[in-house]
């Protein structure tokens, strides 16, 4: 790999696909809320997916809470808290697959229904299908990382290579060496991420950011006045 | 006391035909689109029978309503936010559209394109959700008629305890009755209060209950929510949709559709004052048979000086005010107390309101224990066709009493209208008049029997000169009909394209160009509203209080 595609991959594609990330949300978000929706087809069919849309969604939680902890706490500070490498490697390692294997399981039977329960695939948008296209190539990577070389093979520091680049691109000091570095298996887990989240504003997965917390503290009954613009 | 307006309705089935114009002028205006198929704002329903979706009365089975808790207060039945947050990614009390019915077409082309055969070619049904060739095995209205059947009776939730085994007893004496069925516009609205989003709202000036189309992000718990199954989820589109109250008539001053072409004109519209401040404690009334006198006690005698002042000061609009004098609603709810909400024990404080039938008067003399005299009706009362549990059941949380004093008033009317205006002097005989004098009476005569359409409707318009102008969101009320439908697809006369989507005027005006005076700059207009305000008004408004079917 040249120096140059080096840079291109690791240095410039990241903010790249930040932009279409940024902007494509905030055009979404104002020109088609309309289309700002789970796209929920339990309406059709609720069997499979319960098991599917369960086990996808909470071992979703648990991957992003995974992710969170492995990219962005450096590996200094989890060593100044006494946590040895050894100790992080089996946590995250049995923490990872459980996670892993449960997400990707919801995300198979979930890929079935789609395109296999007929109501479901007629309803559907291509959107649809691409959303889980991209979310199977980014599950595909993470678990040849996870099982291949974590578990299996003959694992690999990701806090050394993976985590380090991921945090410079948003301090603003890429690092593509880094990058260059880990096993390919991680850089296909990076480069199908990168595309799931350019992806993203374009699909159903915008539903993401409407978790509904305020929902919460909101009183039972809302009012509102038909004519609050004048007022 | 915080004075709010509420446009309300009132159904007079002792003469609703059951033939489903309502329904179907509805679904013209409103739910005649992909992904609404199978979506039904208004429908009628023979009662006894399961309904529309299959045994929607049943809260055991969908959670919909309130319950009260431990210390009284009203909560969702279905569980509070937290649980309803743990239940976000999969609703497990949401009906499936099986519950309903799997929507379908004919192939009629068919018909045109056989070849020549021995025989007739036939236009096979195909489902409008697969396209594929279908057995049509449930519907709307598959129940029509039927007085609910040997196989569905009993599947009726109002059909329990004592009554159950009576009817089983007396099988020979089927009933049947008509219920249509639109939102009932809650004042304790449980699918806004089921809302994740905080997308459906209640609209101060008139009540209406709208789901905001554009901040709705399809969390589905307004469906289980609502008790009565009138909120809907567009599978193509992934938002809920409900009755709008047809609120861009409403502000020009027009009934609903649904109002407008009812045949047995069994419907009646105008506005009530409430108290906005008793909403929970209504809602809490201890005892079930309770609740319909405390939703009665917090709507407010328009008629009452202290009460005109104290709308005024919460902004009502004074023609409002005056609206609520001579509402037809009012006076069947509250003057006279003829009508009665559905189901008040799911404690949403319902407002479209009922007059129980006093169901064919003939076969209560035909039953044996009858009086033969035909003018001693009301011992007869409790041997009518329909019996009053079941009335009771549906209409009043089981309280006969009510059901019985309605009857009686309803039974005094014609005993007093036909003594008086069909028998001579000197044969007429005193009648029972149910506790009225002959004003009373004669004026429940004039609005139940005889009402033209401006007392049957009594609807202010909206002020031209407060909000946007009418003018100016011309052609942005409706429902999108799909973002992902090419709009050369659906453009006729009238359509209006935008950013996303296609959007159907509500109503077009003779020489008016709709949606070229500034369509909504976003497009999705939707149930109501977006993120500047509601009031995507209706496009016949032309300022002129009372316009009635002006528009073409």
């Amino acid at each position: 790999m040249n120096e140059e595609f080096k840079m291109l991959v690791w240095g410039a594609l990241p903010y790249a696909v930040i932009a279409v990330f940024v902007v494509g949300h905030v055009w979404r978000y104002r020109t088609a809320q309309y289309s700002w929706t789970t796209r929920s087809s339990q309406l059709l069919e609720r069997k499979t997916l319960m098991v599917g849309v369960l086990l996808f969604h909470f071992g979703m939680l648990a991957v992003v809470g995974g992710h969170i902890g492995g990219l962005l706490i450096p590996k200094d500070l989890t060593g100044s808290l006494g946590i040895t490498e050894h100790m992080y490697h089996n946590v995250a390692v049995a923490m990872g697959t459980l996670a892993g294997v449960t997400m990707t399981a919801g995300l198979v039977i979930l890929a079935l229904r789609r395109s296999g329960n007929e109501r479901v695939r007629k309803a559907s948008q291509t959107a649809d299908f691409v959303v889980i296209v991209a979310l199977l190539a980014v599950v595909v990577t993470g678990m040849i990382n996870t099982i291949g070389i974590q578990l299996l093979g003959d694992s690999h520091d990701y806090r050394e290579t993976v985590s380090p680049w991921f945090r410079g691109i948003f301090l603003l000091q890429p690092d593509p060496e880094l990058m260059a570095e880990a096993p390919w298996s991680f850089k296909l887990h990076a480069l199908a991420a990168m595309g799931l989240f350019a992806l993203w504003p374009f699909t159903r997965l915008v539903h993401a950011w409407s978790v509904p917390l305020t929902f919460i503290v909101r009183p039972p009954i809302v009012f509102r006045r038909r004519d609050s613009v004048a007022r | 006391m915080k004075v709010r307006a509420h446009i309300t309705m009132v159904m007079n089935l002792d003469k609703c035909i059951g033939c489903h114009t309502c329904s179907v002028t509805c679904k013209n205006v409103w739910t005649n689109r992909p992904g609404a198929e199978y979506i039904w704002f208004n429908n009628v329903e023979t009662k006894p029978g399961e309904g529309y979706p299959r045994q929607w009365e049943n809260q055991d089975k969908y959670k919909g309503g309130w319950v009260l808790d431990k210390k009284g207060k009203p909560v969702l039945r279905s569980g509070g936010k937290l649980k309803k947050l743990a239940n976000i990614f999969f609703n497990p009390n949401l009906p499936t559209i099986d519950d309903y019915y799997e929507p379908w077409t004919y192939d009629y082309e068919t018909l045109q394109n056989a070849p020549v055969s021995k025989h007739q070619p036939v236009a096979t049904p195909q489902s409008k959700l697969t396209g594929k060739d279908m057995a049509v095995e449930w519907g709307p209205n598959w129940e029509d008629d039927l007085a609910g059947g040997a196989n569905v009776l009993l599947n009726d939730p109002n059909i329990r305890g004592e009554l159950e085994e009576k009817l089983k007893a007396d099988f020979e004496n089927v009933f049947m009755m008509y219920l249509p069925r639109i939102c009932n516009h809650c004042i304790n609205t449980t699918c806004m209060a089921s809302c994740p989003s905080g997308s459906i709202y209640k609209r101060e000036e008139d009540g209406i209950v709208l789901i905001d189309q554009d901040s709705c992000r399809g969390w589905r718990m307004c469906v289980s929510g609502c008790p009565y199954k009138k909120v809907f989820f567009n599978w193509k589109s992934g938002k809920a949709e409900k009755c709008t109250m047809c609120f861009p008539r409403i502000e020009a001053g027009q009934p609903t559709v649904c109002s407008e072409t009812c045949v047995g004109r069994i419907r009646y519209m105008g506005v009530l004052l409430y108290d906005a401040d008793r909403i929970e404690e209504v809602a809490g009334t201890a005892d079930e048979k309770d609740l319909i006198d405390a939703q009665l006690s917090m709507i407010l005698d328009p008629n009452d000086p202290e009460v005109q002042d104290a709308a005024l000061r919460d902004g009502v609009q004074p023609e409002w005010i005056e609206a609520a004098r001579k509402s037809p609603a009012f006076a069947l709810i509250k003057r006279y107390g003829v009508a009665v909400p559905l189901h008040p024990e799911f404690r949403t404080i319902p407002m479209v309101w009922y007059v129980p039938p006093l169901s064919p008067i003939t076969s209560a003399f035909e039953a044996e224990d009858s009086p033969a005299d035909p003018d001693d009706v009301f011992p007869a009362i409790e041997s009518l066709r329909i019996p009053i549990e079941y009335l009771a059941n549906m209409f009043t949380a089981g309280d006969t009493e009510r059901i019985r004093m309605i009857l009686r008033k309803l039974a005094a009317m014609r005993m007093y209208m036909r003594e008086n205006d069909m028998i001579d002097d000197d044969e007429r005989r005193e009648t029972d008049m149910a506790g009225m004098d002959d004003a009373q009476i004669r004026r429940l005569y004039e609005i139940l029997a005889i009402a033209k359409s401006k007392d049957r409707f009594v609807i202010p318009t909206r002020r031209g000169e407060v909000g946007r102008s009418p003018f100016q969101v011309q052609g942005g009320s409706g429902f999108p009909i799909s973002f992902e439908t090419p709009p050369e697809a659906l453009d006729g006369p009238g359509g209006a394209t935008s950013n996303s989507g296609f959007e159907l005027p509500m109503v077009q005006l003779h020489g008016v160009s709709p949606g070229a005076p500034g369509a909504p700059g976003n497009g999705s207009a939707g149930n109501g509203s977006n993120g500047n305000g509601d009031g995507r008004a209706a496009s016949a408004q032309d300022g002129s209080a009372g316009t009635k079917g002006g528009a073409s």
